[in-house]
């Protein structure tokens, strides 16, 4: 009777294998066509078309930023290997234990035997892979160090460019301080760096704890009230980036963003000359209005424009505005319509924003909206 | 049976006092305030010629909203008030947490102030605030005094409190070998 039980057994694990050389089979031939098919790369493109862009950790723009994204490739496909390896252990392991308990027979012999050798080599495995999980977590921490201190390295030149960066509920207040006063440019949400020159980031906060990240360029670096942190990165290709506060800071952290736009050393000193100005004045009857409604009303409480009597510190410096590509610190992009819709209702674009929502007549709207528009 | 009802009541109680606790941090960002057109009619002494007319209060829902007055503790330090009145202790302007007021100290009089401003230096802020944020300003004026519920004052900034917050304090050790007195 035993002897039938071992041959039905036999006979069930060939058929086992068969369905298994069979689906390995289906498999391939799957695999092959999939190959063949271009679905197969437009799908693939579109998996690693999210680790491209200007938000992205992966798409390196800087030295620093380089070096952090090797060692997050390091790391995944270290931690990847190892994952594949402990899933294909853990499947042999499952099977393996079924084969065995069919093999034992159930009436002569008990469920466990001792067997010294293969406890010893299955003990020698364990330690191994001990062994090998403390070489692997020193060499992720030796790759962190040299990562941490190559990134932290980056030294500012000796006449760096320093600007300071100030957090808000929920905007970026960005300074550029020069050693003339007057020379200093008061931004917000944007801020325009040299290609292949370090800047120099003076971080500080006057709320609550925000923090500073383009991913493209660096890594991150929380901005503290009351206490001024430093930081020095440098771009070395042109593009804009997205930059996004990476603490939690209140309702509207989500659209506490800002661009990078790294240009040409030139392109950078046409800018620099040009926010220097003072604003333009208006020209038409119009625009004259618009500045009257501008001065007269609620925008000056809060916002300042270079040239004219509203010098507000509460709000963004609108000397400039409309050489700005967002407003509502990279909710919209900065179009007529939207600037009209966000200064007429700004609770509801970014419920909680400082900004108060006003009423003006649709005339007064129209003559501010126009002159902003000329804000160059 | 009793016990169960006993139970019951409890527990529905326990629940009520949770929800109530929700609305004090109800955070309206498009809440309609009390509506300015009723302060036209505002007085600032009992004193009147004809027959006396009654106004009845305003009732200035802010002042029973945390977020509102913490917001008008904010537009308190933004728009400078603290350059006259200090924060609340008074200086150029006269202080703002005593039970004195020149010009009244109901919710409609305070707005009217700062809407129409005062002689001897306080400005009018009419047009320059929109209304909503100048009744959140008079809900947190009002609280500097103790007017509005407890549970939903400001509290002071930890750097303006007579001590320390309890966790900066050093904890008092006891002396070694101190000395006995015979």
């Amino acid at each position: 009777m035993n002897t039938d039980k071992l041959k039905q057994d036999r006979q069930e694990e060939q058929d086992k294998r068969k369905i298994l050389s069979v689906c390995i089979c289906v498999h391939l031939w799957t695999k092959k066509m999939v190959f063949n098919n271009r679905l197969f790369f437009v799908l693939l493109s579109f998996v690693l078309s999210g680790c491209r862009g200007s938000q992205s950790a992966l798409d390196s723009a800087g030295v620093q930023s380089a070096r952090l994204e090797n060692l997050w490739w390091l790391f995944f496909f270290v931690c990847g290997a190892i994952y594949l390896i402990v899933m294909a252990v853990l499947l042999a392991a499952f099977f393996r234990s079924r084969r065995e308990q069919k093999r034992a027979n159930s009436e002569t012999q008990p469920d466990v035997m001792p067997n010294p050798e293969r406890e010893k080599r299955l003990g020698n495995i364990v330690k191994g892979a001990v062994a090998v999980t403390i070489i692997v977590l020193f060499v992720f921490m030796i790759a962190s160090f040299r990562t941490g201190r190559a990134v932290n390295s980056l030294r500012e030149a000796e006449q760096p460019l320093v600007i300071k960066v100030t957090g808000h509920q929920w905007w970026w207040e960005i300074e550029y301080q020069d050693r003339i006063p007057s020379n200093n440019i008061s931004m917000a949400n944007e801020i325009h760096i040299p290609v292949g020159r370090p800047v120099k980031f003076e971080l500080q906060s006057t709320d609550v704890i925000h923090s500073f990240w383009v991913p493209n360029l660096h890594g991150k670096k929380d901005l503290i009230p009351g206490y001024k942190t430093t930081f020095v990165f440098q771009a070395d290709k042109p593009g804009t980036f997205w930059g996004q506060c990476a603490e939690f800071c209140g309702h509207q952290h989500a659209k506490m963003r800002f661009i990078v736009v790294a240009e040409s050393p030139e392109d950078f000193n046409n800018w620099v000359v040009a926010q220097r100005q003072s604003s333009v004045q208006p020209a038409t009857n119009l625009q004259k209005r618009g500045q009257e409604v501008f001065l007269t009303t609620t925008c000056a409480q809060c916002h300042t424009i270079q040239g004219t009597p509203a010098y507000g510190r509460v709000g963004p410096n609108l000397t400039h505005i409309a050489s700005r590509s967002y407003i509502a610190a990279g909710s919209l992009p900065n179009t007529k319509g939207h600037l009209g819709g966000w200064i007429s209702d700004p609770q509801k674009i970014k419920p909680g924003v400082r900004m108060p929502m006003n009423s003006y007549s649709s005339e007064d709207l129209q003559a501010l909206l126009e002159y902003l528009q000329t804000l160059k | 049976m009793k016990r169960i009802s006993k139970i019951l009541i409890l527990s529905l109680s326990a629940f009520t006092f949770l929800f109530v606790s929700c609305e004090r941090e109800e955070r309206g960002f498009r809440v309609e305030p009390p509506s300015a057109g009723r302060i036209e009619s505002k007085q600032l002494t009992p004193l009147q010629a004809g027959v006396p007319t009654a106004n009845p209060p305003v009732h200035n829902e802010y002042e029973e909203n945390a977020y509102a007055m913490a917001e008008g503790k904010r537009l308190f330090s933004y728009m400078n008030c603290v350059g006259c009145h200090a924060h609340g202790g008074g200086a150029i302007g006269p202080p703002l947490m005593d039970a004195k007021w020149i010009y009244g100290g109901q919710p409609e009089q305070v707005f009217a102030t700062i809407v129409e401003g005062r002689p001897n230096g306080m400005p009018s802020f009419r047009g320059k605030l929109p209304d909503y944020q100048i009744w959140q300003l008079a809900a947190y004026v009002r609280s500097m005094s103790g007017q509005v519920p407890f549970d939903a004052a400001p509290a002071r900034n930890d750097d303006m409190k007579a001590k320390p917050p309890e966790n900066s304090i050093e904890e008092a050790k006891p002396i070694k070998n101190m000395p006995r007195i015979p």
